[in-house]
């Protein structure tokens, strides 16, 4: 390759970064060159999101130095790093939902005149860069709240188009788009490299990675594990690169079925707007059904869709073989229904962090612990205090908010809320992302336990590890769609790589390294 | 044409305003034995530029996703100051207007620096400044009294045709195009009118201006846009401020006097709230403006008149009860408000409705 000969345009040498005790990154060194579109590839939690972080000033490196065309640099903040022209495309779309795609597209240097924002010359220049993506099709006077998600990505790209950059990342910048704008983001992207940029480029997607880099580097666990041209190494080498990490035994033995249970939760042709569609499964009694996928590929939707807080949901739901409609969180908590939901962010949906430890365990289920109208404080203290010892939370005082509490001693707290409703359908949103081993392993049981005594649970988690350790079936969706049921022996870190980027089995086949 | 519909359709909010102040000024001044004339216009608009200005006030920290509670007393304030330095020669009336709108652009100019560097929630720093703010109109004007130029009162609150007979603009009187044309409008609204088109429609669009649109939306989204939030938000509370201070000097005008009267400020504050939401801008932030505002103000106005004109011998007459007026007043208050609140019925995940 010829660019790996020139001085690279971005480079980076011993950078480390941790968040509280998780190291993110343990000293990397990465470079990318001029007129190159370079691949950063990952499983999730690999650490290739902080990378972006820090080339594009959001969070600062505790060790290492960054060099930017042959001077060293430090991005305090977002701003220093767009004026050294790094323009980042993110996965969380910044865009402000309620300016409209002209405002968005000319928000850091809208054209002026006598100090004011000229808004006729800054609505054709997002055309011109509308029309640069190939999006005449977008009225820049819309508000961007009024454009679907993949409309949405094209304007963020139009933007960072707009801001003249020498270095643009792309962080899964492609995943709501359509096939049609693909097309034309990949040739957008190939002249951009023609015109002496560099790209980073990061995707899960194998067969972008192959329509677009020229380089590709791997990271795994917080570390730059290699960096080589396209072609030299096979997607199966690729797959394993990303995955080879050692196995810690930290489930509890699964049982040995030889039927299906009895099914306690069944879904015919889930659908909701364009993120689910055609989603049919089942959970038995007793049984850990997991849910796989790259991150944002319909899981958390479908969750929610369970639990009564999408509107709009077509298909059928049934609970023990009765066919439910379920629509809100309360209904279905109430007994005819009986499911919980673990959630995703238990800072915001699962906790009332000012609260009371005490208050938060009984939240949910107060209902059953009144005599008359009034709260009988003597049962609710039992039980709580029953519960609290079951799953070893570890308190200072019950009084005491539950913002004090360890990461995984609150989210001991969210799983008893829920498990003193006596839910029979346990939902959980990416349950232990956050959390230590040990409240891990701890969770580990208690779900086995929970699945030995009847429960049915249906189980995401973008910890691929998890997934095989805890699950007597995994199912993969891709787009909002099911595209594999794992069973068994089949449960493997590659198999549900390669699923989880769509991929074909065969490039699961390899021996493990 | 389709650009049209998509500007209307995007300020519905604002065009509900407008519809609503028309209908009840209509019904109002239909009843009026004196409707439709230029004295009733002018007494009326007197009594609307106060809460008009005080509502754009409070429209600029909303559209940050902030709020202002001390819009009544910044108001109050600069009404105080300036019964004490508006008077006198031309020159020191001149120079003492400027200094009552600088101190209220400090004022929120302060209340935007606490906000920002203190990092405390707009609703408590600018209840504390507001009180603030009210300490010191009492220590300016114990009791209400205190001189204002009467010339310049006079011209201020009637139409504009007064200014000419006062300061003799045109030798040998004016002409008829002018007393029978622009001379019959209010001076109230002609200030209205220019303080949005040279304060309020420049600020919009500026970087500063449209970054407190941003922040109100997305703050996240405009931080990694490389936006100066900081920047932004403090102009807002300072924008404010200038905005109250209108108020206060024109209050002066209008009563001759400085008055620190507590309740009155309270009510002002409120008021620009409910106005804020009637003309358009949610208190989440992120969309509305200013001239919305001016017409929710309008519209709380225009329910107040019209239980002035109400026969109280006719088949309606309770309505016309000073006693029920609040009653009505809060009833139809919240009618204007849930019109706009239509959208929740269109949310499709119902987790959205809480961020």
């Amino acid at each position: 390759m010829h660019s790996l000969t020139q001085a690279p345009f971005l480079s980076l040498a011993g950078i480390s970064k941790r968040y509280g005790g998780v190291r993110a990154l343990a000293n990397v060194d990465f470079a990318c060159q001029r007129g190159s579109i370079h691949a950063v590839l990952g499983e999730n939690g690999a650490g290739k999101s902080t990378l972006i972080k820090i080339i594009s000033g959001v969070v600062q490196p505790d060790e290492g130095t960054i060099t930017l065309d042959g001077h060293a640099v430090t991005f305090p903040n977002p701003q220093a790093a767009n004026a050294a022209g790094i323009v980042c495309i993110f996965q969380e779309l910044s865009l402000m939902p309620d300016l409209s795609v002209a405002d968005n597209i000319g928000i850091t240097s809208p054209p002026r005149r006598f100090g004011l924002i000229d808004r006729r010359a800054q609505r054709r220049r997002a055309e011109e860069l509308l029309a640069r993506v190939g999006c005449e099709d977008i009225n820049p006077l819309m508000r961007v709240r009024q454009l679907p998600l993949s409309r949405r990505q094209m304007v963020e790209i139009a933007k960072a188009l707009g801001r003249n950059p020498k270095l643009l990342v792309l962080d899964e910048a492609t995943s709501a788009l359509t096939a049609a704008d693909v097309d034309k983001v990949y040739a957008i992207l190939h002249g951009l490299r023609d015109a002496g940029l560099s790209l980073l480029y990061i995707s899960h997607r194998m067969h972008e990675i192959d329509a677009l880099a020229d380089t590709c580097s791997v990271f795994r666990n917080g570390q730059h594990i290699d960096t080589f041209a396209k072609g030299a190494r096979t997607e199966e080498q690729i797959v394993q690169m990303m995955i080879g990490r050692e196995w810690r035994n930290v489930y509890p033995p699964k049982p040995v079925r030889n039927e299906r249970p009895a099914p306690a939760l069944e879904l015919r042709d889930i659908g909701w707007e364009d993120r689910l569609s055609g989603i049919s499964l089942t959970v038995g009694r007793g049984e850990i059904v997991g849910l796989g996928g790259l991150d944002g590929q319909g899981q958390r939707e479908l969750l929610l869709a369970l639990f009564g807080v999408l509107r709009g949901v077509s298909g059928e739901i049934r609970i023990n073989g009765e066919r439910r409609r379920i629509s809100s969180p309360a209904e279905a908590k109430h007994e005819a229904v009986g499911m919980a939901l673990i959630p995703e962010d238990r800072k915001t949906e699962g906790l009332m962090l000012p609260m009371s430890v005490r208050d938060n365990i009984s939240i949910a289920a107060l209902g059953s612990m009144t005599h008359g109208i009034v709260v009988d404080r003597a049962r609710e203290s039992a039980r709580i205090e029953e519960i609290a010892a079951k799953l070893k939370i570890k308190f200072g005082n019950i009084g005491d908010a539950v913002a004090t509490l360890s990461g995984g001693n609150q989210q001991k707290v969210v799983i008893a809320k829920w498990l003193l409703t006596g839910a029979r359908i346990v939902l959980l949103n990416d349950p232990t992302r956050g959390i230590d081993v040990g409240t891990k392993q701890e969770i580990y049981q208690l779900l086995r336990d929970l699945a030995d005594s009847g429960t049915a649970i249906l189980f995401y988690s973008t910890d691929y590890d998890e997934l095989i350790g805890c699950c007597d079936r995994v199912l993969i969706l891709y787009d909002g769609r099911i595209v594999r049921e794992l069973e068994g022996a089949d449960i493997t870190e590659a198999n549900i790589v390669a699923s989880s980027l769509n991929l074909s089995l065969d490039a699961a086949k390899a021996p493990h390294a | 044409m389709n650009n049209l519909r998509l500007r209307f359709s995007q300020n519905t909010g604002l065009w509900l305003g407008v519809a609503l102040f028309v209908a009840l000024y209509v019904f109002y001044s239909t009843l009026h034995p004196k409707g439709w004339s230029v004295d009733l216009l002018v007494q009326n608009s007197n009594e609307s530029f106060a809460l008009i200005m005080v509502s754009m006030a409070q429209t600029v920290p909303v559209i940050t996703g902030g709020i202002d509670l001390s819009v009544g007393p910044m108001m109050t304030m600069v009404n105080c100051l300036a019964s004490v330095l508006v008077s006198g020669s031309p020159l020191a009336i001149v120079l003492g207007i400027l200094a009552c709108l600088a101190a209220g652009a400090l004022a929120g100019f302060v209340n935007g620096c606490i906000v920002v560097f203190g990092r405390i929630q707009p609703i408590i720093v600018t209840l504390a400044t507001g009180a603030i703010y009210i300490g010191i109109s009492l220590f300016l004007r114990p009791s209400p009294g205190g001189k204002i130029d009467d010339n310049l009162s006079w011209v201020a609150t009637n139409a504009l045709a007064e200014m000419d007979s006062t300061f003799h603009w045109f030798a040998g009187g004016a002409p008829t195009w002018f007393s029978h044309g622009p001379g019959r409008l209010p001076v109230p609204i002609v200030l209205i009118v220019l303080i949005v088109l040279l304060v309020w429609i420049p600020f919009r669009n500026t970087v500063t201006g449209r970054g407190c649109y941003a922040v109100g939306s997305a703050e996240g989204a405009a931080y990694m846009s490389g936006l100066r939030i900081g920047r932004s938000k403090i102009a807002a509370y300072t924008i404010g401020g200038l905005f109250a201070a209108f108020g206060g000097v024109y209050l002066a005008l209008q009563t001759g006097s400085g008055n620190a009267d507590i309740p009155q400020a309270g009510a002002y504050t409120l008021n620009s709230i409910a106005a804020v939401v009637v003309g358009g801008t949610s208190l989440f932030g992120g969309n509305g403006g200013a001239v919305g505002s001016v017409f929710g103000a309008l519209v709380l106005r225009a329910i107040s008149f019209c239980f002035r004109v109400v026969d109280s011998n006719g088949p309606f007459g309770f309505l016309g009860n000073p006693l029920l007026q609040p009653i009505f007043e809060g009833v139809i208050l919240l009618l204007a408000v849930s019109l706009g609140a239509a959208r929740v019925f269109r949310v499709k995940n119902r987790l959205s409705l809480f961020t």
